[in-house]
């Protein structure tokens, strides 16, 4: 096929070299969480593998742990995972035309922040192999990071993976913090945001929300008041994060 | 299985929020609230799924609260994902040592 050239798929790979890296610690974190709240370590590589996405990943572990229901878990990952969808409707707008609905079908599986960032900042067009080659070291670093914190989690001393369950969340915290000291809307929405996740979980009228929903709740209302109190001031800002 | 159910469900959705806009549409989103609030949601969930639950990430709620402190003051003067997220399970360890030992 004319459209998959060696040349576009080894400049992807090269450009998914240091996103691979940076998977690769934040999935070894998601492996010892999985594996510290009782999963086996191959179930949270096959939902490394079928999933490629941080915090969709990590509340689907608090749903299935919390034994929620299936409607809850779809809700959830849809809510999460929303921004993918606007992701992949503006990366559409690059693709080169003889982009076949095949090859768009398989790529958009690796739409994630960081891939979707490096695409849209490619000069031109964005081509089939190119996808490929970007999304294939990514994936690795992905699912082979989630296997060795899942084995490490089997393996390591309790202590110890009592305290790497917090790097996750310092992840979080680092993604968070930067845009929220640049910008009042997105200070505005992390600490609402906040907020609204502690009432929901320390008020006892809230209590039989579970942790799937609170999360729904608190992300629909919050980025609904960022959008209506602090709209941004430019169009086509979304590659920014 | 309810467990593979889990997943099945969790990876259907995912893929299809990611496929559908990048195999169907062609148009933009013209609506600046849509857009704003998608710009927003991540930011909403990512902070909703830390506080408070990241101070129970520890087997104390003072190790898990000195490793989160420690994480938003490194975040806030900008050190990389990798800092952050080591040095605040660095702290928990350190506070988990003196409790174990010290105290």
């Amino acid at each position: 096929m004319a459209e998959l050239t060696i040349c576009d798929y080894t400049r992807g790979l090269r450009h998914g070299i240091p996103i691979a890296l940076g998977y690769l610690s934040v999935s070894f974190s998601f492996g010892i969480a999985a594996v510290s709240q009782g999963l086996d370590w191959w179930v949270a590589v096959l939902i490394s593998m079928t999933n490629l996405t941080s915090a969709g990943q990590v509340a689907g572990l608090g749903i299935i742990t919390a034994g929620g229901t299936f409607l809850e878990m779809a809700l959830a990952q849809f809510i999460i995972n929303l921004r993918y969808a606007l992701m992949s409707l503006s990366l559409s707008q690059k693709l080169s035309a003889k982009y076949a609905t095949l090859h768009r079908a398989i790529t958009a599986f690796a739409m994630t922040d960081e891939i979707f960032a490096v695409a849209s900042g490619e000069p031109g067009e964005v081509r089939p192999a190119y996808m490929y080659g970007l999304a294939t070291l990514p994936f690795a670093g992905w699912s082979l990071g989630t296997l060795l914190g899942g084995l490490a989690g089997t393996l390591l001393p309790e202590l110890l993976c009592a305290v790497l369950g917090l790097a996750i969340y310092g992840m979080f915290i680092a993604i968070i913090i930067p845009p929220a000291r640049d910008s009042v809307g997105v200070c505005a929405v992390v600490v609402l945001a906040a907020a609204m996740s502690c009432a929901l979980r320390y008020i006892p009228a809230f209590s039989g929300i579970s942790s799937g929903f609170s999360i729904i709740i608190c992300a629909v209302l919050a980025s609904a008041a960022g959008a209506l109190v602090f709209p941004r001031k430019k169009q086509g800002e979304e590659a920014e994060q | 299985m309810r467990l593979l159910g889990y997943i099945a469900v969790m990876a259907l959705v995912t893929y299809a929020i990611r496929a559908i806009p990048f195999v169907l549409f062609r148009k933009k989103i013209n609506s600046r609230f849509v857009q704003d609030f998608l710009y927003y949601v991540p930011y909403a969930v990512l902070s909703a799924m830390t506080i408070p639950a990241v101070l129970y990430a520890t087997d104390h709620i003072v190790s898990a609260a000195v490793g989160a402190a420690v994480a938003v003051v490194l975040a806030f003067f900008r050190r990389g994902l990798l800092t952050v997220a080591l040095s605040a399970c660095g702290a928990a360890l350190a506070v988990e040592l003196v409790m174990l030992y010290l105290l």
